[in-house]
Formats: C-alpha cells, structure tokens, sequence
C-alpha cells in the first residue's frame, strides 16, 4: 500500500471498501484459531494441512485461508470458523482439511462429527452464537481477534482499523479526544482501575517538552493471557489506541514493555510496528500530518512486580525493576524523567472502539462508574476454560454458570478467585456479585487484570492461601521490610496450619501482620499481598480453625492431616494400589481386603488414582 | 513553596522536601533505619509511617520518601502508626536479634517480644551501605542482587570489584553490624581503628576516601599484611557484604 495514499478518515474508509472488493473474489474465508494456545494443540499443522489441500483441490482462487489470533474457547482448540455460513469446527486435526472443504465449502453440508455438543444438552452448535461459550459474551475487543489475520495490515484496515485513529487526528483535537475518553467511564484494565480519560489529563497537562506514552504488556499474573491474546492477535489496535493516546497527551514516542515469554506477541507486535510505519500511521508526519509518534519495544524478563508502572519505567530504563515512591506519579515524572501515561494492553485496545463509536455508547455498555468490557481468563474447575469477555458489572454467576458452563465434572462450586496472585477469593454467597473494580475490593478482592480461578470442594482453602503467598514472597521486589518479611512470616504461618502445627495464637497473628504488610508497604504488591489470606480468613475461617484445633484438612489436601485406609467392603484385593505404592505402605493377601501402613505412607495418593472399585478412603 | 499540616501545625518548606524532614524541622520525632542525612531517601525500612489524608482515604506512607506536597494533612502518632511499626520492628528484631540498634529500637517502642522464629541472620537489607558506598565514598561497588527472600547484596558476580577501595564505609553505618570496634585483637580486616599501626592504603591507594577519619587510621593494614603472611582472618564472622569485599584484596 503506497504511504502517500493515507491521508485521512476518507481515504481509510476507501481503502477499507477496495480490500472489501478485492476479496469478494473469494467465496469462502476459513479462518484458524492460532494463538500460542491453539498452535499448542496443533493449529500449526492444521493449516498447513488446509493450505495443501486448498492446492490440492485447485481453490486457491476461491478459498482464502487465514491464521488468526485466539479465539478465546481454550477448550476446543483447534478451531475453525467458516465464512460466509459462519460454520464453527472445533478440535479439527489435519486429516480433516480435505473433507471440510470438499464437504463444507464446496457443497455446503455441514460436518456433525466436527460440531461443537453442549455437555449440558447434548445439544450440537454450527454457529458460534449457538456455543453456550459465546452467546452470553459481549466480544468488544476479543471479536477481531476471530476475523483479522494480526500480521496484515491491510486486514485490520479492512476491518475498519485505523479510522479511529484518522478521526482523532484529523477531525477531532487532543482536548475533545480526552473529553471523549472521560465520558467513556473507561477506567484502566491493568488492575488498579485509574480512570483512563483523568489521566491521560493529567498527562497533557504536566510540564514538559518531551511526553511519552507506555503499553504494559508485562501480564504477570499466572495463568492470565488476555494481554498476549490481544497482542498476538490484533496488535495494530493497541497500536492505534497508543497513537490516538499519543496525539491525545502530546507525546511522540512510545513504548511497548513486553514480556519475553510471549515470542509471538513480540513478533506481531513488531510486525505490526513496521507495517504501520511504513503505510505512514506511525512515525513522522502520520497520515500526512503534523502529528509524529513512533513506537519502540522493550522486552521485560518476566519479573512480576516489573508490571508494576514504576519498576516498569525503571526496567525501560535499564535499571534494577523496582517500585519507587509515588507520587511523583509518571504523569508528572516518568520514564527519564519525563511526563509519561502508562496504559495497559486493554486499555489500549478499548480506545479505538472509543473514538470510533463515541464515548457515550461505550459507558452505555458497562456500570455507573466504569464502561465497556472485561476480559477474564477463565481457569479453574470449571466446564469451559478460555478467555470471557464481558460489560463489567456482570455477574460472577453468569461468568461462571452461563459462560463457563458451571462446575466442571459432578463437584460443587466452592470459591472463585478474582484478580490474580494477589486477589481474594469470594465464596458462593458472593456468586451475584457485579464484577466491577468497586464491588470486589469492597468483597476483599481485587478485578486485577482479570484472572478468574474457579475452585471446588477439592482445594483447600488454607493450602491456596499457602500457594498465593509463596508465589507473592518470591515475586516480591524485597525493598521493603513489610512486603518482604511481612509475605514470608505469613506464609511461615499459613504453612505450619497446612502442617497441622498451628496453634490458636496464630490466626490473630496472621489478620495483625496481614494488615501491617497491606499498610506499610510501598506500592500495589506489598499493598495486596495479603488478600489471599484475609479474605479467606473472611469467608473460609472454619476451615483454618478445622487444621487447628481439629487437626483436620475438610478438603482432603493438607499431607500433614490426611490419612489414607482402605473400605475393607469395597476392596476387592486385586493388589493393584499395592504395585504402585512407591513405599510398599500396602499390604494383603490376594483377593482379601488390604490395608495400609499409616506410619509408612506418605500420601501421595497414587492409590487412588489406581483402585478401580473407589475403595481408598482420604480423610 | 508548599504547606503542610503535621500532628496539627502548619508548617511551609522548600519544594522537594520530605516530610520527613519537614516533621523534623517542627522537632517531631519520627524513627527511621534506612535513612541517614546525606544519603537518598529509600524507603526500605518503612518505620518511618505516618498518616496521610483524612476518614477512608488515608493511608500509611514513608515519611524519607513521601515529599512534602501543600495542603497534605500528616499525622506522626496514630494508633495505625504506632501498631505498624511495633509490628515492623518484631520483624525486624526476629531478622537481626543479635542487633543492638535493633534491640534499643524494640525497648523504645515496647516490642520486646518477637512472635516470630528468629533468623538471625546478618543483614536487614536496609541498603545504607549501598548508598553510602554510592554516594558517599563515590565507588558503587556494592549493589543488591536478586528478589524476594533471594535479595542480598553483593559486588557485580560476586567477584572481586576494582572499585572497592576497602574505606570500610560499609560497614561503617550499618546498624546491625556487630564487627565494628573489636578492641586490638579483631578478627576481621575491614574494621579496627584501634590497630593503626603502619598505614599502607597511602601506598596503594593514591585517591583513598576514608570514612572513618584521617587516612591510614582503620587499620585494614595490618590485617593486609596477616593475610599476605598466608595467616587466615576470622571471615566466617563476616556478613556477606564484608566478605565479598575483603575478598577482593587476596
Ligand atoms: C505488582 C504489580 C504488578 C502489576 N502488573 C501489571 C501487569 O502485568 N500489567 C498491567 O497492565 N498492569 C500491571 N500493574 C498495574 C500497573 O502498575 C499500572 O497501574 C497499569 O499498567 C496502568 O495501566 P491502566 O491504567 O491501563 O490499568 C501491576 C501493578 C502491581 C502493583
Ligand atoms: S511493596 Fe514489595 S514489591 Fe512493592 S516496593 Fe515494597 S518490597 Fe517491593
Ligand atoms: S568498603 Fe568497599 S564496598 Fe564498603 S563502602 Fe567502601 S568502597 Fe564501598
Ligand atoms: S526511614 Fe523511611 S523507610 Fe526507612
């Protein structure tokens, strides 16, 4: 695409209808979820096993085959999506390329051994509104994810890319962008939920020559990756939301902090740098215009707390990543000093939809105080895993129930944990709470970023606790005295309750500390660290009071205060749990009953695993 | 130039003022660890809370690094505060009990009885001779390494730094250091005042900054020249920061 010909919203929208006739030369688009999630599963072969057989069949002319970013349904990758019929294909291997085509696009009959069944209904899905999964999100930023293939520009301008960007710049001024995020209720979807617009105010207004505008694209959290999945998969629009925040604050150059673990994100990212860049969005005198704004990309080593803006900006720096005293706030002094606005992923992403569809519209879909969508990665005991997108102020019950399909296999819904390592866990009375930055913190938890850990009966409160605060007490910079000692003594404490050494003292002594370590220590992650246990010892103290006095682990997890024994009514004596006991604790003669050695045992709990009849007993 | 309320007064200071050292200008007394004049302000230690804001929003800062903003409301002697730090410091005497400083600090405000199991281990991480190596003695051969309980400090790789000019300034002001002042016979080499006998760093050092006074007194000479006559120093009885640092003279 010639750089001279962008110059503004018309010749975006031009530009978009030419592709649109350029392509109507296909009759079939078949798209493949390939995200580092569905190539994990096999995406990567699939396609090339779809691309052999478009060749093979000689429909090169009429097929057009496009790898796209995740599609967000983790469970039934490899997926496929066939345009126009709109037809969803799920777990498709490569022996299957051939007959989608043959069968599917050539003579429209749909293949049902490919579909999608309901596990409630046992009903099949063709369209992807059919899937449970899907019908209840409301897909903002995660639907392009689906339709445009993230290393072509000319796709995302197809899908109407850009024109936010041109509008901005071209129709609107910085000071009516900004008014357009305030009304938006946008508010920032890496955790601590700033309103966007308020800031992005700040940052136009502080002193300075030089601005800058930062993408935190760090995602630390585990088991959270709607940040990578909006990388890999549509990286111009946290481009273009950087570039419109860029004009909007008057800053000319950017950065992007992504961490190393995310290969494909860097390599999309920066595909889509240089695309942008050379089609004259990005970089001097953009779309033919004054305003310049170029984007570099710093890579991060996959330090938690490196998420955290100002170890962030540290990190950039080349300096050690570690939180310093705010304020001053980076809108004020950031990275070398300068006046800067940190945004997430998300955040960045939600602008366009901002500018193209107007603030109001977007604070129409989300709460009160806070407008548009969430993504949640959706993890856990749950039927259906992926990442959900949702208005915020949906309820933990739709996420979990209507989205996620409920609880998965016949256990019962216990706890869900919002917000990430650092968040509460909230119990079933909480289930119709609206997820909103508000409401969780007021619960004890935290929105985060979005992780969404869904437990049933089988996790033991005081063990996930235990868990949190050792991965917290790694990941903590070690700065201050309260986070860094304050973290490793409760997690000292939690561990010996988990170890049936805990004494009655010990709980008062957790809430005294865990309140400490929440007030005195310097930023977000010493400040949060403690939600893991307070708000279990909220919602879940029986259970801590069961490890204690009872000396009991309710859940059946806790080593220390397990016994594992054998149903002499079910055992049948085939002697199988007793072959692969790794300390030889089992022992019976052939066909009787058999027993276990409870001194020898180390509850491993192989024996379980292995006996047919159910017979081993864990209390 | 910003006003301020502290504990009730109101005071106006220069921009860039801490307030700290604002609460310090109205003869309050606020305790700290990680802060010496002359050094940047860390944060590291957190005894230094005190309260900002009023009802809902107020929260505890660090008074060393919090700056002085006009119309903040600051409160040195709260409940919170006061429940904060006796707290901080049961960490801190758990960590180091062996520490005088530390020992005195929990008699001052009461917390004599640590809950906790002691570590005793020999450094607080309060990154004093970081910044004094740094800015003081203009060398920087000290920084910390890694995260979370693995956080220490050490010089680059643990090895050998040609920046190290053996001042003794670390150990100088750390507040849990029990090397310091052994009488004539010290053990270890970076301290010993007492011991001056032949003073050589003039020789080797043609730019030497002591901290510790004239130069040529601390004596790291005469154990220089114990070790050069292959006799062993005490180093187990070293923290690590002394013995990544003598090291560097073998
Ligand atoms: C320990 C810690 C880790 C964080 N990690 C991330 C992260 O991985 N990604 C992110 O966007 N924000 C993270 N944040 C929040 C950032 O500090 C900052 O608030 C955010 O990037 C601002 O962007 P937003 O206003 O768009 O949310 C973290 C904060 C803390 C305290
Ligand atoms: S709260 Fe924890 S992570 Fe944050 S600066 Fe302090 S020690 Fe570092
Ligand atoms: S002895 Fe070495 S490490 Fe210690 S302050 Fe002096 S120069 Fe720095
Ligand atoms: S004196 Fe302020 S944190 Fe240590």
């Amino acid at each position: 695409m010639p750089a001279t010909k962008l110059k503004n919203l018309k010749d975006l929208v031009k530009e978009q209808a030419r592709i649109a006739k350029e392509r109507e030369a296909y009759s079939h688009v078949v798209t493949i979820s390939s995200g580092t999630c569905g190539l994990a599963k096999g995406s990567g072969e699939f396609v090339d096993a779809m691309k052999a057989a478009v060749k093979a069949l000689g429909l090169g002319k009429r097929v057009l085959i496009k790898s796209t970013g995740c599609h967000g349904f983790c469970d039934i990758e490899p997926v496929v999506h066939i345009a126009p019929q709109g037809i969803v294909y799920q777990k498709v291997a490569p022996e299957n390329a051939k007959e989608i085509l043959s069968e599917t696009v050539l003579r429209n009959n749909v293949l049902e051994k490919l579909l999608y069944t309901d596990p409630q209904t046992g009903q099949k899905a063709r369209l992807a509104r059919e899937i449970p999964f899907y019908k209840s999100q409301r897909r903002l930023l995660t639907k392009a994810n689906a339709e445009v293939d993230p290393e072509s520009l000319p796709d995302y301008i197809a899908n109407g890319g850009y024109q936010a960007l041109a509008k901005a710049v071209g129709e609107l001024d910085p000071e009516k962008v900004i008014a357009e995020v305030k009304k938006s209720r946008l508010r920032g979807r890496g955790g601590a939920g700033f309103p966007t617009g308020f800031k992005w105010e700040f940052c136009r207004r502080a002193k300075g020559d030089v601005k800058y505008v930062i993408c935190n694209a760090d995602e630390g959290d585990p088991g959270a990756y709607m940040d990578r999945s909006l990388l890999e998969g549509n990286p111009h629009a946290t481009l273009e939301g950087m570039a419109i925040g860029a004009f909007a604050i008057g800053a000319s150059e950017g950065y992007i902090y992504v961490r190393h673990e995310y290969p494909m994100a860097v390599r999309n990212i920066r595909k889509a740098v240089e695309d942008a860049r050379a089609a004259g969005l990005l970089g001097k005198n953009i779309l033919g215009g004054k305003f310049s704004f170029d984007v570099h990309i710093e890579r991060g080593a996959g330090a938690f707390v490196c998420g955290e803006e100002t170890a962030l900006i540290s990190s950039v720096e080349g300096k050690r990543g570690e939180p310093r005293q705010r304020p001053p706030f980076p809108a004020v002094r950031g990275l070398w000093g300068k006046p800067t606005n940190i945004n997430n992923v998300e955040t960045w992403s939600s602008i366009p939809v901002v500018i193209n569809k107007g603030g109001d519209w977007f604070a129409r879909i989300g709460t009160e105080s806070s407008g548009g969508t969430k993504i949640f990665s959706l993890v856990g005991k749950v039927a259906h895993t992926g990442l959900v997108e949702v208005p915020i102020g949906t309820t933990l019950r739709e996420i979990i129930y209507d989205i996620g399909g409920g609880i998965k296999g016949d256990g019962e819904f216990k706890a869900v944990q919002t917000g990430g390592p650092s968040g509460g866990c909230l119990p079933r009375s909480m289930l119709d709470l609206p997820v909103d930055y508000d409401t969780l913190a007021k619960a004890g938890s935290i929105m985060g970023s979005g992780g969404m850990i869904v437990m049933d009966e089988s996790t033991c409160m005081v063990d996930l606790a235990k868990y949190f605060l050792n991965f917290l007490r790694d990941e903590s910079c070690g700065k201050c005295l309260s986070c860094r000692e304050g973290t490793d003594r409760l997690h000292e404490i939690v561990a010996r309750i988990c170890d049936g050494k805990g004494t009655e003292e010990d709980l008062p002594l957790l809430e005294e500390l865990a309140l400490v370590v929440k007030d005195a220590s310097m930023c977000g992650l010493g400040q949060t660290a403690p939600n893991p246990v307070l708000s279990t010892l909220r919602y879940f103290r029986k259970e801590y009071e069961a490890h204690i006095k009872e000396k009991r682990c309710p859940a059946g997890v806790c080593k220390a205060l397990i016994k594992y024994s054998i149903d002499g009514g079910k055992c049948i004596g085939c002697a199988v749990c007793a072959k692969q006991c790794p300390v030889d604790a089992i022992s019976g003669e052939f066909k009787k009953p058999h027993a276990i050695d409870a001194d020898r045992c180390i509850r491993c709990g192989v024996c379980v695993d292995a006996c047919k009849p159910k017979a081993i007993l864990v209390a | 130039m910003p006003t301020l309320k502290i504990d009730g007064l109101d005071v106006t200071v220069d921009a860039g003022t801490s307030v700290l050292e604002a609460a310090r200008f109205l003869g309050l007394e606020i305790p700290t660890l990680c802060h010496e004049d002359g050094l940047e302000a860390y944060g590291g230690c957190r005894l230094c809370v005190v309260e900002v804001g009023q009802g809902d929003k107020s929260r505890l800062v660090s008074s060393c690094t919090y700056p002085a903003e006009d119309g903040l409301a600051v409160r040195t002697n709260t409940k919170r505060v006061a429940r904060t730090r006796k707290m901080l410091i049961e960490l801190l005497v758990s960590l180091v009990p062996s520490s005088k400083v530390l020992q005195d600090l929990a008699a001052k405000f009461g917390a004599q009885k640590s809950r906790f199991k002691p570590k005793h281990e020999d450094c607080i991480l309060c990154g004093l001779c970081v910044r004094m190596c740094k800015e003081q003695m203009m060398s920087g051969a000290i920084e910390f390494v890694g995260r979370g309980q693995k956080r220490r400090i050490t010089t680059p790789f643990d090895k050998k730094s040609e920046l190290c000019r053996t001042c003794g300034g670390c150990m100088y002001i750390c507040p849990v250091c029990t090397l310091r002042c052994q009488g004539p016979n010290a053990p270890t080499t970076v301290c010993g005042s007492c011991l001056t006998l032949e003073p050589t760093c003039i020789d080797h050092y043609d730019d030497y900054m002591c901290y510790l006074g004239p130069t040529g007194v601390c004596g790291t000479c005469v154990s220089e020249k114990k070790h050069k006559g292959g006799e062993s120093g005490g180093d187990k009885e070293l923290c690590h920061t002394a013995n990544t640092t003598q090291q560097q003279r073998r």
